[in-house]
């Protein structure tokens, strides 16, 4: 079968069929230069700031979804067979303003403005989720969104306001999903695509089959999943990354299934795409889940490329070796499987041979006695790298602690299990002594570094303070909210 | 003709930003937005990466090499002088020649066809250096000699030490207050299209379009009627687009001069917050001595600021120090001294507040000292240090406090936030629960307005009317989203009495309005305002004589009623009006002008009258602490601020929310941090933390008070509110102090340093609990 070698997709309401896309083109650089639709703003290029949120509609197997995502890091070649809805789509062709719009206006939620198209977004992506936010979830879905101008107070007023202007229903991505639905399927072709120029080659493997014999032709190509972190190689480092090989667009590699006494998740899963099955098995994990990153990044990032970037500092790592997730790789035909705690050799080496790629990670579910904690501190709560992450899983049997698997992450150069810690709990009573004497082991487990986001002593000390306050949380003889979560 | 009882926008209504629905649909264009005139290049900046060097060699040969390059700039480019200090220290060069003085400093520019090019270009320069031994922080600057980058000040009042050593309780401390970075969302900007001769016309985001035009001007070696600077909006400005966008300005000019092309400039995030100044950390050494009823008997303040490797504008920002080391107190005898260090760091620069707020939390880090040395709740310590009648009335640089009313305005809040009662079921909270703790703090602000360099104190506007009755409005401030245009125009409109959609409030341009000053200093409607108002009074005496001429009336018969003119008995629409007064040649334009009255500053003395009024605010902020992590939250937060009459309370409301959250930010999360080598670490949002939603207060009551006239003739009797309640921010830390306190039972002062990172949270419980 001959490649396609155009990326084909609707901006708003046109169809764009592009013939040459090279791996490194953002999805913004596209909008503001080469469509002149200057609405949406570059303020950081790396993700944190949502001033460049734009809606991406993909057509998966649960039918059309949209999310707000960062354009900046958002490669343009992976919004193939997609719907891109940018602030200029939403404003009415009399001219009236959208519902989001009006209430933003009548509550005073723009002063400089210049974040203003990107909290639009975002609200809009709420308001057609959850037509009556709370706060609560405001806040959640504004994760991503930064303002310097209003303290966010008149931007959360607007945001319960939206539907005395409209209803999801009447909005027009409801009134033309049927038609887009058509047109997006139309996009839809089995064929690799094979684009942009040589030295920046864009492929989109046809399937999980085809990405395993892609890689076996381009063995070190970049594997580009959700970009959180490839779109910064570019954007911020200026590293080529071509040729690349695109994984957003498979379906397959985005299941997240129970399987026995096991959470089996793709790769290619993005943290939001797990978190309903996570909820459900893993509820310890929910809390923390909204912690990863803003809204735009949990719905482009994807747990596979959490684990395969192999930072010393991702959030998912910690909290699935406690766990004890297992993941799968693949080469060609072949695959492997090895505990995650294994795949970290060092910092920036990871147990990934060429040509090879992380297909799926298997998490089993603890049993309704065990004990879980996922612990995440850093400079601010909210869209930020830990200092400290912690997951923590024990067993409790007869008051005697058994099976314990520590892991924290910004403790080392790789996520990693403090043995030392867990050896000093292991077959001994469940009781403050015991934890006390994990916390001093836990010295002996780390040699935490110094940087901006946390000093060395800090992050030990946090890091025992982890370990304590498990223990009281957990524990029944405490009478008093231990962390602030729970107050 | 319209039949209306009033008119649309009048002042001291909620009338919505003029821009809003332009930026709730992204079709307000800020400069990178508007459309480059054919064959434009873009321009990107090398910087140094060594903190301290002398500079040996410099080769861009890879950089001019690179693909789609066109040239460089270097200082051997520059026409004019190689200098942008604004003070005119000749300390700032555009490019150095000899030394690099900071890791990020601007060393040259790559013009190319794309951004992108420029940017890759920029990273091919081989620059040799010998390097330098290097001070990052005032401190170690001090002790290895280096000088002041400008003039330091001192203010003193009264005689400190026999007050010393006759106080019953004197207390010694050392505070340090770290800076901040802007993160205005729309980074530093400019575009240049060259013009005949030696023309050119730059449009930018500056809050300073005067000064950037004469840099430009004194850059490129030409009268400063040789170049016009534009700005329609700024995405944010903070103070960090006063005197920081000059270099942008500058090198996208002498590019497009060179080469006869528009060029464009944006440096990105990293850039910008490398190569741009910041809010100046300060180490602070106070020395209180006090009675045994908490009240001060004497003050001595050394303010050691890190202000980078020029004066900038770090003159002015320390001596605003000292201004508000007073907060609201009043100091029977004080000496008060600022260091301006220089240091190996980027320039220091101005940021809302301007030097203010490091000076408030000095006063109320000793009024905390004072509250856990006596064990008095520090609520009764601040009151009983107010400034009161004659007496306790005056300043440490000799101002009279005239318009005090904090003792209303903290009584109020005292009350409507229920502040003694949930402080003692804090304490109660406290005593039970082992690890999250609570704390409660109620903090004043007074603040000075006018800017204290005396002659930076005059706008000037101008006004059109077309023989329409359409009304064009221009004036010397910037909008960078505070409502400064809406509020002019309200003025404009209430003063014409015409609905506010009649006026079209046009950009900031040097060609309109002359010589004006930065909008700054919580200024723009004080100063703009006025200037608009004596526009627009100019026209209407013409008008008026015109009226009562034709008509044969007294001229107090001839009245502007909403949306009409009363000549008499003679109704007219307003566009009547207009057309009939043009058709008999009156004119129907008008500059205007204004000067604050009042004010003189003597600087070598230490005193005067720097300030027209003061405003003045206060918040209550309650937080809770997590003693295993020094994670912390706060629950609630209460405002009541003083805006005088206000023009607008929807939009002043606006203000005091978001300057409150950025003064929590500057205090809380937002942590600037060097590396051993100078390089700043924290330069983007992913490593430099400002406040999310999520990180707003639970419950946030803001109100204005409502009851505040200024006692001076201001427009409309209302207040500056641009900086005043950043300092509202300062309630957030002192509760956090509160809460670490209470692990010590609150017989000691934690002594938290700013920012309150969760780590110093739990450095400093950490600290009480072993009691060190």
């Amino acid at each position: 079968m001959t490649h396609r070698s155009t990326i084909r997709f609707i901006l708003n309401g046109r169809d764009i069929c592009l013939p040459e896309v090279g791996a490194s083109q953002t999805l913004l650089d596209f909008l503001r230069l080469d469509q002149r639709l200057t609405g949406t703003k570059e303020g950081c290029a790396e993700g944190d700031c949502g001033a460049c949120t734009v809606l991406v509609g993909r057509l998966g197997p649960q039918g059309l979804s949209y999310a707000p995502v960062n354009a900046c890091i958002r490669f343009l070649a992976s919004v193939d067979g997609c719907h891109v809805v940018t602030v200029e789509h939403l404003a009415g062709r009399d001219g009236r303003l959208h519902p989001v719009q009006q209430a933003m206006v009548d509550h005073h939620g723009s002063q400089c403005g210049f974040c203003t198209p990107g909290f639009v977004m975002s609200l809009y992506a709420l308001w057609m989720q959850v037509p009556e936010p709370t706060e609560a979830q405001v806040d959640t879905a504004l994760q991503g969104n930064l303002c310097r101008c209003t303290g966010y107070a008149p931007i959360i007023r607007a945001a319960q306001a939206i539907s005395r202007h409209g209803t999801p229903a009447a909005d027009h991505l409801s009134t033309e999903r049927a038609a887009i639905t058509e047109r997006l399927t139309a996009l839809k072709d089995p064929r690799r695509v094979v684009t942009g120029p040589e030295d920046n080659r864009t492929i989109l493997p046809a399937s999980v089959d085809d990405l395993a014999a892609c890689l076996l032709d381009h063995p070190n190509a970049t594997i580009v999943a959700g970009a959180t972190d490839v779109g910064l190689w570019v954007t911020k480092f200026l590293r080529p990354i071509g040729p690349a090989i695109f994984t957003g667009h498979l379906d397959e590699m985005k299941t997240v299934v129970q399987d026995g006494n096991s959470l089996r998740i793709g790769a290619g899963a993005s943290y939001s795409e797990c978190q309903t099955m996570l909820s459900r098995h893993l509820p310890h994990l929910d809390a923390y889940w909204d912690r990863i990153g803003g809204w735009q990044v949990r719905n482009m990032g994807t747990v596979g490329g959490n684990i395969a970037n192999g930072s010393p500092i991702g959030d998912t790592p910690p909290v699935l070796i406690a766990l004890g997730a297992e993941i799968t790789l693949r080469r060609g035909d072949a695959h492997r499987t090895l505990p995650l705690e294994a795949f970290f050799i060092d910092y920036g080496k990871q147990d990934r041979e060429p040509g090879e790629f992380v297909e799926s990670i298997r998490v089993p579910l603890p049993r309704p006695d065990d004990r879980n904690a996922a612990y995440k501190i850093s400079k601010r709560r909210d869209e930020d790298i830990s200092s400290v992450a912690v997951g923590i899983h024990m067993r409790v049997t007869g008051g005697i602690i058994g099976n314990a698997r520590i892991a924290f992450g910004g403790m080392a150069a790789t996520p990693k299990r403090a043995r030392a810690a867990e050896a000093a709990l292991n077959g001994q009573p469940w009781t403050r002594e015991s934890f006390e004497a994990a916390a001093r082991a836990l010295t002996g487990d780390f040699t935490p570094l110094s940087d901006w986001r946390a000093s060395s002593a800090y992050r030990m000390q946090a890091a025992q303070n982890l370990l304590r306050r498990f223990h009281m949380e957990h524990d029944v003889a405490t009478a008093t909210p231990v962390r602030l979560e729970a107050f | 003709m319209k039949d209306a009882v009033s008119i649309t926008g009048l002042a001291h209504t909620d009338r919505i930003h003029d821009s809003a629905a332009k930026h709730v649909t992204g079709r307000a264009d800020y400069t990178d937005d508007v459309a480059l005139p054919e064959g434009a290049l873009h321009a990107y900046l090398g910087l140094s990466d060594v903190a301290h060097a002398r500079i040996t060699g410099m080769d861009l040969s890879q950089v001019l090499a690179a693909p789609g390059v066109v040239g460089v700039l270097t200082a051997k480019d520059i026409p004019g002088v190689n200098d942008i200090s604004p003070t005119g220290l000749h300390d700032e060069p555009v490019f150095p020649t000899e030394t690099i003085q900071f890791y990020g400093q601007p060393l040259f520019a790559v013009i190319a066809e794309t951004r992108d090019q420029a940017r890759r270009a920029a990273e091919l320069a081989k620059v040799r250096y010998d390097p330098l031994p290097h001070a990052l922080d005032p401190i170690t600057a001090r002790e290895a000699g280096y000088p002041y980058v400008t003039a330091p000040l001192t203010l003193k009042r009264g005689d400190v030490a026999p007050a010393q050593a006759e106080a019953p309780h004197r207390i010694k401390g050392r505070m340090q207050v770290g800076g901040q970075d802007h993160m205005y969302l729309e980074g530093q900007i400019a575009f240049a299209i060259p013009g005949e001769d030696d023309e050119v016309s730059v449009h930018c985001s500056t809050q300073h379009p005067s000064e950037a035009q004469h840099m430009v001007a004194h850059v490129l070696g030409v009268p400063s009627n040789a170049v016009v600077v534009n700005v329609r909006r700024m995405g944010g400005g903070f103070g960090g687009k006063e005197s920081q966008m000059n270099l942008f300005c500058v090198v996208a000019a002498l590019a497009a001069k060179k080469w006869g092309r528009a060029v464009k400039i944006r440096p990105d995030r990293d850039q910008d917050m490398t190569a741009t100044g910041k809010r100046h950390d300060f180490v602070i050494d106070y020395d209180v001595a006090f009675d045994t009823e908490g009240r001060i008997l004497a003050v001595e303040g050394d303010f050691a600021a890190r202000c980078g490797f020029s004066a900038d504008l770090s003159g002015p920002v320390t001596d605003r120090a000292l201004f508000h080391a007073d907060n609201a107190y009043f100091y029977p005898a004080v000496r008060l001294q600022s260091h301006p260090m220089k240091t190996n760091t980027v320039s220091n620069t101005a940021f809302r507040g301007f030097g203010g707020p490091q000076g408030v939390i000095a006063a109320e880090r000793m009024i905390e000292e004072i509250a856990y040395a006596l064990g008095r709740d520090p609520l009764d310590i601040r009151k009983a240090n107010f400034y009161g009648p004659p007496g306790r009335d005056v300043t440490p640089y000799h101002q009279e406090v005239e318009d005090n009313i904090l003792g209303r305005l903290v009584g109020e809040l005292e009350e409507s936030a229920d502040y003694r009662q949930r402080r003692a079921e804090i304490i109660e909270f406290n005593e039970t629960s082992p690890v999250l703790r609570k704390g409660i703090a109620l903090t004043p602000v007074k603040f000075g307005i006018s800017f204290t360099a005396t002659w930076f104190n005059q706008a000037g506007a101008l006004v059109h009317v077309y023989n329409d009755g359409s009304i064009h409005l221009n004036h010397g401030g910037t909008e960078m989203g505070q409502g400064l245009n809406t509020k002019v125009a309200q003025v404009v409109a209430e003063a014409f009495q015409v609905d506010f959609e009649r006026i079209r409030i046009t950009r900031t341009t040097t060609e309109k309005v002359p010589n004006t000053s930065a909008t700054a200093a919580s200024s723009g409607s004080d100063l703009n305002g006025m200037a608009a108002l004596d526009a627009v009074n100019q026209i209407k005496a013409r008008l008026v004589a015109f009226a009562a001429e034709k008509w044969g009336v007294a001229p107090d018969a001839v009245l502007f009623r909403p949306n009409q003119v009363h000549v008499g008995a003679e109704v007219l629409s307003f566009d009547e009006f207009i057309r009939a007064a043009y058709m008999a040649r009156v004119q129907l334009s008008a500059a205007g002008f204004y000067k604050t009255p009042k004010i003189h500053w003597d600087r070598a003395k230490g005193q005067g009258r720097p300030f027209y009024y003061f405003a003045y605010g206060a918040a209550c902020s309650e937080v809770t602490i997590d003693t295993l992590t020094g994670e912390y939250r706060v629950d609630r937060t209460d405002i009541l601020h003083d805006v005088g009459r206000s023009l607008n309370p929807a939009l002043d409301r606006g203000q005091v929310e978001g300057a409150f959250i950025q003064g929590m930010g500057w205090l809380t999360t937002e942590e600037l941090w060097w590396d051993k080598g100078g390089r700043l670490r924290t330069h983007a949002p992913s490593t430099y933390k400002i406040p999310l939603a999520s990180d707003r207060p639970r419950v946030f009551n803001v109100a204005l008070a409502d009851w505040s006239e200024n006692r001076e003739l201001t427009i409309k009797r209302s207040k500056a509110v641009g900086e005043p309640p950043f300092m509202l921010g300062i309630s957030v830390f002192e509760a956090l102090s509160m809460a670490v306190a209470s692990v010590a039972d609150y017989r000691e002062c934690p002594r938290l340093d700013a920012p309150a990172t969760p780590e110093r949270v739990l450095m400093a419980v950490t600290r009480l609990q072993a009691g060190r």
